[in-house]
């Protein structure tokens, strides 16, 4: 039995062989049901698999463009050490421009924290300097050799240690969310072959007269693998389309709901919960295949 | 057509069936009789390929029963028509499809086989309940029905397991008729049967033998009736 020519068979109409296998059973019931309930939750794993990605790429490349000079020094030697600073990152390759934060950007920093009326002038806060990177990026070491070398209380920071956590834990979600579409599919396989088992223990006497008649095991399996797989994707697609409007209803992506309100696909991404239903088809195939054939290779 | 040399068969330590020795011919008329539990089923599956012989050499049209994969199996129950006397059938679908599954599955269905199928079931009587399904048809009905699926693709050898255990006097003889029929045109019939008045009955249609199960073993092999 080639896959292939199962495939084409299943975009047949029901033939002579398929009406073998009677129609109805709990197991033709559960298998829609199964198969669109698993398709649903295939959309939204999907969907917050891609919003995932989405946000593990725009927080890497959003951080790694971006760093930070915190320069401490003295209050009569912050000024010149400021403009050397500026002057070294000036001269730097890779850095595309560079500035001090007023007092007005650092009290608003700190606002948070210590209130609005803080003095910023007259406390000893490090003076920020924001480098904007150009997509090559600049060699770290170097810069933090001349920065040594020219203004000493100068340290830089690349926000490595603030980006790796954030884009693993995002990497780790997107994971998540491909486990889950694996977990997803292996319980459609079970669930589909519980089904497909049970089918085939209710349909033990369709089998016996099938065999006394001459019908071959390929013939009696294609009969049970036509009938699954066409109710597994019919499931499926139901599920999937019901999955997708759910998705498409969710609140559009906005700042104030950060990654909330991001769920849901983009562009070209509407199409990949289409693939739903022919995975859940490949899984009902395959599912029902070995099923059936572990069923008849019990009989002679 | 069969030929057991020394076949046996059993479950255990127990053998159903032991030294077993004997040759279908083609065109032959057989009956196999015996008390109930004497195996006769049994001795019916060895030669269908349902079961293997644990001992011995079963050849079935030439091959070897102990070596057949499935698929040539189910190639070779194409050329054996089966009755049984709880004749199952496929309660979904009507009596005329069912009768023409081993057309079905041997992909030779068609327009061309629908005058022959109607035919045959004319033959046996059932062209009013065609479209019937097997739940409704009577005894008698379901008997017939299950002789002309054993026959629709024109099989070399017919076997039939106590096909009138079911029906009445009238209708076994009905039965008994058509099989004497179907051994006239050539194929090979053995009946499995402990109804000893239907083995007279043969004898005034065919020159039938006799072969009798008991212990185990084929006695009175080739006694003619």
């Amino acid at each position: 039995m080639s896959f292939v020519s199962d495939t084409l068979d299943l975009l047949r109409g029901e033939t002579k062989a398929d009406r073998v296998v009677p129609r109805s059973g709990q197991a033709a019931k559960l298998t829609v049901a199964v198969s669109g309930a698993m398709a649903f939750l295939a959309v939204f794993a999907l969907a917050l698999s891609l919003a995932s990605g989405r946000l593990a790429d725009r927080w890497s490349a959003a951080l790694a463009q971006s760093s930070t000079i915190r320069l401490s020094a003295p209050a009569a030697e912050m000024e010149a050490q400021t403009w050397a600073v500026l002057t070294v990152l000036e001269q730097t390759p890779g850095v595309d421009s560079a500035r001090a934060l007023s007092d007005d950007e650092q009290r608003a920093l700190l606002e948070p924290w210590f209130g609005p009326d803080l003095p910023v002038a007259d406390l000893p806060v490090p003076r920020l300097i924001e480098i904007i990177e150009t997509p090559e990026g600049y060699d770290a070491t170097g810069l933090r050799q001349r920065l040594a070398a020219e203004a000493p209380g100068a340290v830089l920071d690349d926000h490595t240690r603030w980006r790796r956590p954030l884009v693993a834990a995002a990497d780790r979600l997107r994971l998540l969310g491909w486990l889950s579409m694996a977990l997803i599919l292996a319980s459609t396989a079970a669930m589909i072959t519980l089904a497909a088992q049970a089918a085939l223990a209710s349909n033990q006497q369709v089998i016996r007269v099938m065999r006394l008649v001459g019908a071959r095991d390929v013939y009696i399996a294609r009969a049970f693998v036509r009938r699954f797989t066409r109710r597994a994707i019919t499931g499926a697609a139901a599920g999937a389309a019901i999955g997708m409007l759910a998705v498409a209803l969710l609140p559009r992506a906005a700042e104030e709901g950060g990654f909330l309100t991001g769920l849901g696909f983009q562009g070209a991404g509407w199409l990949l919960p289409l693939v739903i239903p022919l995975l859940a088809g490949v899984t009902a195939f395959w599912a029902t295949r070995i099923a059936a054939f572990r069923t008849l290779g019990g009989l002679r | 057509m069969i030929d057991m040399q020394d076949a046996a068969f059993g479950y255990g330590a127990d053998p159903i069936l032991s030294a077993i020795s004997l040759r279908l011919a083609p065109g032959s008329f057989h009956f196999l009789t015996g008390p109930s539990g004497a195996g006769k089923t049994t001795f019916l599956k060895l030669c269908y390929g349902e079961l293997v012989a644990t001992s011995g050499a079963v050849t079935i049209f030439g091959q070897d029963a102990g070596t057949l994969d499935r698929d040539r199996v189910a190639k070779t129950r194409q050329r054996i028509g089966v009755v049984h006397q709880d004749c199952e059938f496929l309660d979904h679908l009507p009596i005329r499809e069912n009768i023409a599954l081993p057309l079905i599955v041997s992909g030779r269905d068609g327009p061309a086989q629908d005058a022959n199928l109607d035919e045959l079931i004319a033959w046996v009587g059932l062209s009013a309940r065609a479209h019937a399904r097997p739940p409704e048809l009577s005894g008698g009905e379901r008997q017939r029905a299950a002789l002309a699926r054993a026959i629709i693709m024109d099989p070399d050898l017919i076997l039939a397991d106590e096909p009138t255990g079911n029906v009445d006097w009238d209708m076994s003889l009905r039965l008994l008729q058509l099989l004497c029929e179907l051994n006239k045109m050539g194929k090979t019939v053995l009946i499995a049967t402990h109804d000893m008045a239907l083995i007279r009955a043969a004898k005034a249609q065919v020159q039938a033998r006799v072969l009798r199960l008991a212990g185990g073993r084929i006695s009175a092999a080739g006694a003619d009736l």
